[in-house]
């Protein structure tokens, strides 16, 4: 009996790519596919009460040609820099504080459990949990009255840029805190002995030993934060009252009135800045060496 | 240049919480010497060295260098400089910039303090490697990497904590030798935390011996190795054989034992079973059973023992000169 035995080198390459099959398909179905139909739909005509196959640049170039969807850009990336800065800022010193001065793990691991309880309700909740607080005759406003701070209550407390990024910074810091955390807990305590052996003030050993160490975590969280912010349309209508436009709000306008092909468009051209902002940020550091 | 500095501890003490890891010891290391701190894990040994380094805070006692009392004083402005025991290099910048890190911190113009850097890794031998990151060197070469970012701050002492264990023997022994020649060649004090009882004789013109957070034994290795104080250091240092004599222990060294294979013979004492006989290269080591007197080694000459093989099984009667036998405290 003659049996063809298989070479074992091209028997693990079979299984390994039976392997990766389930991911492929998993990726192929819900991520390439709806990407493919949405690029091909933004091609597509469309009139007041259907859209249909066709090969049209005019989505495209209405909405790159519109004013206002410049304007609306410019408005997203001035939340998503405010977002960044704020974010960036208090998940560093959180991170840090959690990192470098507290001392046992079990501590750690106890205080950033307390970082994520905000996380154990839903998105929207929190965000609509601010209304009451920053509205007209809200809590901040009567407390700000109450202890003669101010007379009148503050009008840009609430449905303003300034709600529109508190309520950013609120969703998303955690986002910055735990990659950067990450980072920081990888930092040999010895490294920092070793400055200070070398004279580095307190000061010196931040600029110079742990921001370069944490800066994949830190780029990591700042990826998150900008995908976030700059695909959001639900946190900019609520807290600006519907006063702010974002380019999440064109496109959830544009589906709500049926302008698919518009919408698509729309869409596609946010994918390409994201991924062109995302890629811009990648040459500054290498995180796959924290993967 | 380095200054020529003895190193005074005076009734140094550390404390974590209840327990006492380093208890009040004495010792005065010499301007210009070599020494090893020398003890098994927990023996107070680290702590000593952090404490000199000014990493670890002082319960009590004082820490002088040369007149200055350098107790409090931050671990940059003491004089000191210290090398880690996983050399604690900076990944993130070249090797040349791990060098001169400390000159940076002091504000040195980057031209003026790579130029310095470039003379210290002239020093370890390591020009060629100034512009690699830490990762794509070997545990060696970092190690002179991290050797020529201490001496930068040309310190009156360098502190070094375990340097040599992450090292493969073979690199061991070379790193060793490179240590001793630069430490003479530059004339400071080296303190070098070791467990290794070899590293620390081949190395040390003196050594601490500490044990439970107290010096057991300190001078020179031959004092040490052939004099043990005490049943700790006769033990932790190796090739002696601790014997009770009338009562009291005595350390005797393992090829100072006499071994007959007949009573009468010299001055036997006891006898005992060889349990196993090891070959070692130039000796060959007995592994005797003496009965109550428990478990001894006797280190003979390979060319001694193949003149007359001795098996296993056999019993022989052991003596040693009177001279040899040394008295241990209690």
């Amino acid at each position: 009996m003659t049996k063809t035995k298989t070479d074992p080198s091209k028997r693990a390459e079979r299984i390994s790519w039976l392997l990766v099959t389930p991911l492929t398909c998993v990726l192929g179905f819900f991520l390439l596919l709806p990407i493919l139909t949405i690029v091909t739909v933004s091609f597509w005509n469309y009139n007041e009460w259907s859209f249909f196959p066709d090969f049209v640049l005019d989505n495209y170039a209405f909405h790159l040609t519109s004013a206002v969807t410049w304007a609306t850009y410019l408005k997203t990336l001035k939340f998503m820099v405010l977002t960044w800065i704020f974010c960036a800022g208090i998940g560093f010193t959180v991170a840090y504080f959690l990192a470098f001065h507290v001392q046992s793990l079990p501590a750690q691991v106890a205080l950033f459990l307390v970082c994520t309880i905000p996380f154990w309700t839903s998105n929207i909740i929190r965000m609509i949990s601010w209304i009451p607080f920053l509205g007209r005759n809200g809590i901040a406003n009567s407390s700000l009255i109450h202890l003669g701070i101010i007379d009148e209550p503050l009008e840009w407390l609430l449905y303003s840029d300034f709600a529109v990024v508190l309520a950013f910074v609120h969703l998303y810091a955690l986002f910055m805190v735990v990659p950067i955390f990450n980072t920081m807990m990888r930092i040999d305590k010895s490294l920092i002995e070793a400055a200070r052996d070398a004279g580095a003030s307190g000061f010196q050993i931040l600029t110079n030993v742990i921001i370069p160490l944490a800066k994949p975590g830190i780029m990591i969280g700042s990826i998150f934060v900008v995908t976030l912010v700059m695909g959001d349309f639900i946190t900019v209508r609520h807290m600006s009252g519907g006063q702010s436009a974002s380019v999440g709000r064109i496109i959830s306008n544009e589906i709500s009135l049926l302008q698919y092909p518009a919408a698509a468009a729309s869409s596609v051209v946010l994918l390409c800045t994201v991924l062109l902002m995302i890629g811009v940020m990648m040459r500054f550091v290498d995180i796959r060496k924290e993967l | 240049m380095p200054k020529n500095l003895s190193l005074e501890l005076v009734a140094t003490t550390k404390r974590y919480g209840e327990t006492t890891a380093v208890d009040a010891i004495n010792h005065k290391f010499q301007a210009g010497t070599y020494s090893c701190l020398l003890g098994p894990s927990g023996c107070g040994k680290s702590s000593t060295l952090r404490m000199i380094a000014g990493h670890e805070h002082v319960s009590e006692g004082d820490i002088l260098l040369g007149d200055a009392n350098i107790t409090d004083l931050p671990p940059a402005g003491r004089g000191t400089a210290m090398m880690f025991q996983n050399y604690a290099l900076f990944p993130h910048i070249s090797v040349a910039d791990n060098v001169a890190f400390s000159q940076k911190m002091k504000g040195v113009e980057r031209s003026v303090r790579l130029t310095r850097a470039m003379e210290l890794l002239d020093l370890v031998d390591m020009t060629a490697y100034a512009d690699r990151l830490p990762d794509q060197l070997s545990g060696g070469q970092q190690q002179r990497v991290a050797l020529a970012r201490a001496l930068i701050t040309e310190p009156s002492v360098l502190l070094l904590d375990e340097p040599l264990s992450a090292l493969d023997p073979f690199l061991r022994i070379k790193m060793r030798l490179e240590l001793k020649r630069l430490q003479r060649e530059l004339g400071i004090s080296f303190i070098h935390v070791t467990h290794s009882q070899d590293e620390a004789l081949a190395l040390a013109d003196d050594i601490i011996v500490m044990n439970g957070g107290q010096i057991e034994q300190a001078g020179s290795p031959r004092d040490v190795f052939n004099a043990p104080r005490t049943e700790f250091v006769a033990k932790f240092i190796g090739g002696h054989n601790v014997l009770q004599v009338g009562g009291s222990p005595v350390a005797v060294r393992a090829d100072k034992l006499n071994v007959a294979r007949t009573a009468g013979e010299g001055d036997a004492i006891l006898s005992a079973a060889v349990k196993d006989v090891e070959y070692l290269g130039s000796t060959v080591n007995l592994a005797l059973d003496a009965g109550s007197a428990g478990d001894l080694t006797a280190s003979l000459p390979d060319a001694a023992f193949f003149a007359d093989p001795i098996e296993i099984g056999t019993t022989v009667f052991l003596g040693w000169k009177r001279e040899d036998a040394h008295a241990l405290a209690a």
